[in-house]
């Protein structure tokens, strides 16, 4: 068989293993710029691996998702500088890694993570994988320990439903799978490094202008709240602590501002859909004294 | 019962109990490091440790825990730590031999390492020094542990 049948069975296998008539014109470009440095061998190899990676393409591996979170946490904060406190952060972590084993989703490839921004806007984000950024204004939202526990289990929620992976272009699947078909195909490490890191220079900003500047949908938010209440209530918090957090916030948020104000459904939306939920879900009491008085004393200064 | 019949419903539930492990699923350690404990529990104590790709085997269930076995170690570990996919470490040969199921993923491929230090090439001005640092926060079960029990949470073992 020559080489230009082994490409068309390559491509022919390919028509069977994706879905849609624009993937596979992408894919068949990819693979027409590699002809002619394929071996028999490795065209083989393409025909047996195409459609298992494109599957692949449709979760990305927890380890790219890894790579991903770590990008996406650090391009947010070259906005907004971190909050270096120890005992804040500390304290952030201890409250955020305890309720993460409540989750449906307390392993991730890389852990879960919590770091403050210094800033006042009221943000909070959840990059993939589980590194989440707080900012100082969104803390002193908070006036207890069950309040803080509410924002963070609600961007835990984020990572456990995988909604910044979500926002990332379809396209952008599409030129990893080329690439990686292309890769195998000449068993040249490294030499496709540019192609892939214009795709994940892609999949960044996707997620990072999601995040910071349109939001996610109210479905996501609510999902995300909804997913809150539960971890809430595995941990042991009462979830009214969120609603006095979302009150908090009400009156904090300044209208047009590049913050909650933007990016979120307003406080009373969210108040009245996890009303709804808290009412039927059976919970915790509000918080004890103990926990009122370590609250205060780590989080003085926020 | 008659001894015949109450020996032939032992061999058969030995048949089955047989049949049972033969057929033990096998799946794959999908995050960097993953920790075996001897109970389905964060309380449980750590037996082993495991890394991502590592193949296990599927003893049992309870909840959201699985018992695993791996290279000699028994331990529990929680699904989500689990995937079915095939975690294959290279491409060549590995990808030739295992593609046929359908359900691969390529470690080390797409977006790696090598991606990254290609994006910090290309963007000078975005600092990973915080992300690094924030990475090596891990606080102490021990401590979690305390901090449950002082603020009268539940007992830090995780979703059951």
């Amino acid at each position: 068989m020559n080489l230009r049948h082994l490409l068309a069975l390559s491509l022919c296998i390919l028509v069977a293993g994706c879905g849609t008539l624009e993937k596979i014109s992408e894919v068949g470009t990819g693979l027409a710029s590699t002809a002619g440095v394929i071996t028999e061998d490795q065209a083989k190899s393409i025909n047996k691996s195409a459609g298992a990676i494109d599957k692949a393409s449709e979760s990305m591996t927890p380890e790219q998702e890894y790579y991903i979170g770590r990008t996406v946490a650090a391009t947010i904060l070259s906005q907004n500088k971190p909050y270096d406190q120890h005992i804040i952060t500390t304290y952030l972590n201890t409250v955020g890694q305890y309720l993460a084993m409540f989750s449906d989703k307390p392993e991730t490839f890389g852990g879960y993570h919590f770091l403050v921004m210094d800033t006042l806007d009221i943000n909070a984000f959840a990059a993939p994988g589980g590194l989440i950024l707080v900012s100082r204004g969104m803390l002193r939202c908070c006036k207890s320990e069950e309040a803080l526990a509410g924002v963070l289990a609600h961007e835990i929620g984020h990572v456990e439903l995988n909604h910044g992976m979500q926002a990332i272009d379809k396209s952008r699947y599409s030129a990893v799978v080329t690439t990686l078909l292309a890769e195998g195909a000449k068993n040249l490490a490294g030499s496709n490094v540019a192609e892939l890191t214009k795709a994940f220079e892609g999949s960044i900003s996707d997620i990072t202008s999601k995040m910071v500047n349109s939001g996610y949908s109210r479905k996501y938010e609510f999902q995300a709240d909804k997913a809150a209440v539960t971890i809430l209530q595995r941990a042991g918090y009462s979830p009214y602590g969120l609603i006095t957090m979302l009150q908090q916030m009400e009156k904090q948020l300044k209208p047009g501002g590049h913050d909650f104000a933007k990016t979120h459904p307003a406080p009373a939306d969210r108040i009245t859909e996890l009303m709804k939920i808290i009412k039927t879900t059976p919970h915790a009491d509000s918080t004890t004294a103990a926990r009122q008085a370590r609250f205060n004393d780590n989080m003085r200064g926020v | 019962m008659h001894i015949k019949s109450f020996l032939f419903l032992g061999v058969l539930g030995l048949s089955v109990a047989t049949a049972i492990a033969a057929t033990a699923t096998m799946m794959s350690v999908q995050i960097n490091k993953a920790e075996l404990r001897d109970t389905p529990s964060y309380l449980g104590k750590v037996v082993s440790s495991l890394a991502y790709g590592d193949k296990v085997s599927v003893q049992s269930q309870n909840g959201a825990w699985s018992q695993v076995s791996s290279s000699g170690h028994t331990g529990w570990l929680h699904n989500s730590a689990l995937t079915k996919k095939d975690i294959v470490m290279k491409s060549g040969v590995g990808a030739q031999t295992t593609a046929s199921s359908g359900e691969m993923a390529l470690a080390g491929k797409g977006f790696n390492s090598d991606v990254e230090k290609q994006f910090k090439e290309n963007h000078k001005d975005i600092n990973f020094a915080p992300i690094d640092k924030m990475e090596k926060i891990k606080i102490p079960i021990a401590d979690i542990q305390e901090f449950a029990k002082e603020g009268k949470l539940q007992s830090a073992g995780g979703a059951k």
